[in-house]
């Protein structure tokens, strides 16, 4: 009796702590509003990337252009930034880089803070694509940063002939079949199926992500994994030879073995940006539109697509590169035009859950 | 038993409870702390609706356990368990001769093999992982090796065995190191006494090794069971995402598909059945340790 009794004063007091740490999870107030005047000498900036996705010595450029310190937060994922802004109070963060659809999910919750574009003369190195991006038309909220599409990776000398549609990966030849895989990501593992028959990358209609689930589940006996984050690897070794990539992680199987080739599959596929927000909650939006500002000069996004391998929507930083770049990673020499062709992921809201489910319906089927 | 176990009186009890409260103030905390307050957000957590962005809107609800009775996920909660089992069953058949082995070698090489047991946990799990894959896969040190004999390279990776094998390899340590405990604290003398009275070492192994190594056996099989239900990492690496446990299910809910009250109610399925094993365990090995003869 004594024993239970314990048991239940700690169990009724755990969850009376935990009611209490989730009660404040919600709350948490708004910055002042931006006075374009403000001596951003007196602010200091916390900004959210991936890691390793930007010059190493950011900062230091930053405060000795600016006079303002910051502080770099790293996260892995796009999930892991939102669940950091989103989990109550003021995060601390300022800048936050996300992908455009999470912008976009991010900004309907209203955190997001209004562009003052008259801090940020640098959008104008931007090519007019840029500011086309069906998550963000005219960049009200977001600056991209970095964008590209998802295609077909494969090793030409191992699969004896050049893929060109999505069915190649999807219905693969003997020879091929049993050596491709397809990213693990919900909206990507979804992408192949949706576009080889006809689909929108967005589609919210029953009947059509049924018939995904159905080709996805045939495919499935035919892959040699679902791959995120090695894909390229596998390439390397040989272990694949047809793999569903995005193009910048093409570009670091085509550096270590020069036969391998990406291409967009003819019925077309996703462009994808990963780009830059300021935040409601930030004390320093003045220093944080300074920011993206910067990271808009030309030096910065050159610096992404010679280091990271991905393309940036940095007109003036894309015209400075070496044409060498471009003759060894042909994919890096994609017009905006082409880019633009292809149809940007948005956020599907309440939506999203049916893509999750697809997705463990076809992994665990 | 002595006249001291009578019962105190309530003051002196409440005396003694005052004196010892210092000593159980830092592990009761803990306890609350990393145990209490998590299990109890996880249980509240599930009752409620999903936020948008992860995080839970305070709306109550129990479509988190209904959605559970779907086919979809029974399946992976069945699929779980089948996994977990025949990798408890294949680490229970290498881990008990390995124990039994250990306590049979002089001292100095005891310490040797339990520290060789012990080494690979002292090494990066994902790295480890990593290991398997350049062991295994077609360009892989297996596969070159045979290409040598001219024989064409194997499948060994991703696929439902593969999963077996990693999960086996990763938790066998936790099989060997209970059973040795209970091994290696039994009197040698009671075996060589049943060889004296003419016991076969058949009949030795079956009446006195075997039954004194029951707690040990079922703290390793928990041991082994439980983190091979949960573990998501394997079936990723190694099974090459085509495999999904519950492991697996429940970091989905919580980093790809922002549905933590689903997520959390997937963990209390992990718990539930966790809480299962270990009353069974602990009343089986009461049982076999106490002994029905010498109780009462």
């Amino acid at each position: 009796m004594q024993r239970s009794r314990t048991i239940f004063t700690a169990a009724a007091l755990s969850t009376a702590a935990a009611l209490a740490l989730t009660s404040c999870a919600s709350g948490g107030g708004g910055g002042d509003a931006i006075d374009p005047e403000a001596d951003i000498t007196e602010q200091s900036l916390t900004v959210g990337i991936w890691a390793d996705y930007y010059p190493e010595d950011i900062a230091e450029r930053f405060e000795e252009e600016t006079g303002v310190p910051v502080t770099i937060v790293n996260h892995a994922t796009n999930e892991e930034a939102v669940a950091k802004v989103t989990a109550g109070g003021d995060s601390g963060i300022d800048v936050l880089f996300v992908s455009g659809q999470y912008a976009q999910a991010l900004n309907e919750q209203g955190l997001l803070e209004p562009l003052e574009k008259s801090l940020i003369p640098n959008e104008s190195n931007l090519y007019a694509e840029a500011s086309e991006l069906a998550y963000d038309e005219g960049n009200q909220f977001s600056l991209p940063y970095a964008w590209g599409t998802t295609g077909l990776c494969y090793r030409s000398d191992l699969t004896g002939y050049e893929p060109t549609s999505w069915m190649d990966l999807l219905e693969p030849t003997p020879e091929v079949s049993g050596k491709t895989t397809m990213l693990s990501t919900e909206r990507w593992l979804a992408l192949p199926a949706l576009k080889a028959l006809g689909y929108s990358v967005n589609s919210t209609d029953e009947a059509e992500l049924e018939e995904v689930k159905e080709q996805l589940l045939e495919t499935k006996s035919t892959l040699l994994a679902y791959d995120d984050t090695t894909f390229y690897d596998k390439l390397i070794t040989g272990e694949a030879s047809l793999v569903e990539a995005w193009d910048g992680w093409c570009n670091y199987a085509i550096a270590e073995s020069p036969e391998t080739k990406f291409v967009v599959p003819e019925e077309g596929s996703d462009l994808w940006v990963d780009s830059m927000t300021v935040l409601k909650t930030s004390q320093n939006k003045e220093a944080a539109m300074a920011f993206l500002n910067f990271v808009l000069e030309p030096e910065q996004g050159a610096w992404v697509a010679e280091n990271i391998l991905y393309k940036v929507p940095n007109e003036a930083a894309m015209d400075s590169l070496d044409p060498a770049l471009f003759e060894q990673f042909p994919n890096m020499a994609m017009t905006p035009e082409e880019l633009a062709e292809q149809e940007t992921i948005i956020d599907l809201g309440e939506y999203s859950t049916e893509y999750t489910r697809l997705v463990t319906e076809v992994t665990a089927g | 038993m002595s006249s001291r176990s009578t019962a105190p009186s309530p003051g002196a009890r409440l005396r003694r409870g005052l004196a010892a409260a210092p000593f159980l103030a830092p592990g009761g905390l803990l306890l609350i702390a990393f145990v209490f307050i998590p299990i109890a957000l996880v249980t509240v957590y599930a009752f409620f609706q999903r936020g948008r962005f992860g995080g839970v809107v305070f709306d109550f609800t129990l479509d988190n356990f209904v959605r559970l009775a779907d086919p979809l996920y029974l399946g992976v909660i069945a699929q779980s368990i089948g996994v977990g089992l025949m990798v408890t069953a294949i680490a229970l058949l290498l881990g008990f001769p390995t124990a039994w082995v250990i306590t049979r070698l002089p001292a100095k090489w005891r310490t040797i093999a339990l520290i060789a047991v012990l080494l690979p946990f002292w090494t990066n799990f994902l790295i480890r992982t990593y290991a398997w894959i350049l062991l295994f896969n077609n360009a892989g040190w297996i596969n070159k090796t045979l290409g040598v004999f001219g024989i064409e390279p194997l499948d060994l990776l991703y696929s439902l065995p593969a999963v077996v094998v990693g999960l086996v390899y990763m938790y066998l340590p936790l099989m060997i190191l209970p059973i040795y405990s209970s091994l290696d604290r039994m009197d040698p003398l009671l075996g060589e006494a049943a060889t004296n009275l003419g016991s076969s070492p058949f009949r030795v192994f079956r009446t006195i090794t075997l039954p004194l190594a029951i707690p040990g056996i079922l703290t390793g099989c928990v041991f082994v069971l439980v983190p091979a239900m949960g573990n998501f990492v394997i079936p990723e690496l190694i099974g090459g995402g085509k495999t999904v446990l519950i492991g697996n299910l429940v970091r989905d809910q919580f980093l790809k598909a922002r549905d933590w009250p689903f997520g959390a109610a997937l963990t209390l399925v992990l718990t539930v059945l966790l809480l299962i094993l270990l009353a069974v365990q602990s009343r089986v090995s009461a049982r076999v340790t106490e002994g029905p003869g010498r109780r009462g």
